[in-house]
């Protein structure tokens, strides 16, 4: 396999959310999306993943379109969607059983993921139980047990507080690490974009096209907490702050306040 | 909540109870009230020694009590059966639900003690016209929370199952069952109520046993403390009843976060 082909283009009626969108994400590579609010990032995601259909143009995985939910694709959502009547083992071996996989091999998956995110001791908690940043982890083994190889991500830390969030990162950065899937990650936090991914698309406000891509090459592994203040970073950041910021102006002027 | 915070809730509890029957009791030997018309706390503690030790004049006390549990037990769980399973077919499929929305419209707007009449006439005067009301009673209330709880299951964690692989079959019983089962059990603690109204409306309308046709007799005879200690027994059997499912609902979803407490 070459590369990921993925491209989208929805003009469809009355509010099109993404128009003209052109977007190639290779193989086990890691992209992140940033954009004004309600510009149609999580529409994105909801077409790669097979929720939901374009009104024209195609969205191809692996070169083939996408017909329906791909098993190759994992997603974690911006807002809880754990199963809040399982515990926190059931959660993560949901995916396997639904799968169909027998009950003992998809517990021992299972109790590894959450070893490998620092829950074993709370296989038998209910989700409720958890805090915000426990949440995300059990979410992340959820996906990650499937052994997915595109990955989308729909703004999965914005709930958090800073300090969590700094710590999901990282954990994300090195579970991709051991994965290499493709990820396709949408957040409104630049910072975040350019700490975690290869390349940054910034999009346009509504209806969304791609509007610039900016290649990021900073070393890998990356150490989120201290890339933060090295100064090929902020230099990047800066560049792109510019950039996005000219659309949030155009955005707001779009919508009267 | 501590020790003597409860005893002193137990305390105005059973001070609130002295009361009202010590005011009941006091105006009808006062005067003030006929004993005839409104019975009377100590008549009607005597008709209930009465009834159990004498039996009624219809068969043996705990017979009554039993024949009109057994229909209204009966007709719940074949009505919340009903209810459920309806209530997930069609909240599960638009198609259907767009088909038999109206008749469960129409359905639930007829003034379902009527059909008593017709279950008397078709089912005769045995249990099952009791039960045949009961289950009616029941359905509508439990079917329409099974919808709107099945309807209500959360967007988010559905898609996250679909994509986790789910098939419909899985979702159904994997996700919007156990979504749906906090509504559901809710409408259960109110159905068996409305189980036990069904059986004993039934009983008035004509029945051979049953505690409505011993409220029915007592009014026949001009006997209010003879209603009154049925509607006791009544209450007794509902309460006993809902004790039993709180317990059963508590076991099905203790996933559930607790209540904190001070």
């Amino acid at each position: 396999m070459a590369g990921v082909a993925r491209r989208f283009a929805t003009p469809s009626g009355i509010i099109s959310a993404l128009e003209d969108f052109n977007l190639t994400i290779a193989e086990g590579e890691f992209v992140a999306i940033v954009g004004p609010t309600g510009c149609g990032k999580s529409t994105t995601l909801g077409l790669v993943a097979g929720l939901s259909k374009p009104q024209a143009g195609t969205v191809s995985l692996f070169g083939a379109p996408v017909a329906g939910i791909d098993p190759r694709v994992g997603f974690v959502f911006q807002q809880d969607a754990l199963f809040p009547w399982r515990n926190v083992l059931k959660n993560v071996c949901a995916g396997p059983l639904f799968r169909g996989l027998g009950k003992t091999e998809a517990e021992a998956q299972a109790r590894d993921w959450l070893t490998r995110v620092g829950l074993a001791a709370f296989e038998t908690s209910f989700p409720h139980q958890l805090s915000g940043g426990m949440k995300k982890r059990v979410a992340l083994a959820q996906t990650f047990i499937n052994g997915p190889r595109v990955l989308l991500m729909d703004e999965p830390f914005s709930a958090l507080d800073v300090q969590t969030r700094e710590l999901m990162q990282q954990e994300l950065l090195a579970l991709w690490e051991q994965n290499k899937a493709a990820v396709l990650f949408v957040t409104h936090d630049l910072d975040e974009a350019i700490l975690l991914a290869d390349r940054v698309a910034v999009l346009t406000s509504r209806p969304a096209r791609v509007k610039s891509v900016y290649k990021i090459d900073l070393p890998r592994p990356r150490v989120v907490g201290e890339l933060r203040f090295d100064p090929r970073f902020i230099a990047i950041a800066q560049q792109l702050h510019e950039d996005l910021k000219e659309e949030v102006m155009k955005a707001r002027e779009a919508i009267p306040a | 909540m501590t020790r003597a915070y409860k005893n002193k809730v137990l305390f105005f509890r059973i001070l609130v109870l002295v009361i009202i029957l010590g005011g009941w009791e006091g105006s009808t030997r006062m005067g003030w009230i006929d004993p005839f018309f409104f019975g009377q706390p100590s008549g009607i503690a005597a008709k209930l020694y009465d009834w159990t030790v004498n039996g009624t004049s219809i068969g043996p006390l705990w017979l009554q009590v039993w024949v009109t549990l057994y229909e209204a037990t009966i007709g719940f769980l074949i009505g919340s059966g009903l209810g459920i399973f309806c209530g997930i077919v069609l909240g599960r499929n638009a198609f259907l639900s767009d088909i038999f929305s109206i008749y469960i419209k129409i359905g639930n707007s007829i003034p379902r003690v009527v059909l008593g009449s017709i279950f008397i006439i078709s089912l005769g005067l045995g249990i099952w016209s009791k039960v045949a009301l009961a289950v009616v009673m029941v359905f509508f209330v439990v079917f329409g929370n099974a919808f709107q709880g099945v309807r209500e299951a959360d967007k988010n964690i559905i898609a996250n199952a679909r994509i986790l692989g789910a098939n419909n079959w899985q979702i159904t019983t994997g996700v919007v069952i156990p979504s749906a089962l906090t509504w559901i059990l809710a409408s259960l603690h109110v159905s068996f109520g409305f189980a036990l109204i069904g059986a004993i409306v039934g009983e008035f309308l004509g029945a051979k046993q049953g505690m409505g046709l011993l409220i029915a007799t007592a009014q026949g005879t001009f006997d209010a403390n003879g209603v009154f200690a049925a509607m006791i027994l009544v209450a007794v059997v509902a309460l006993a009843m809902e004790a039993i499912l709180t317990l059963a609902e508590n076991r099905l979803v203790s996933w559930r976060p607790e209540v904190l407490r001070e």
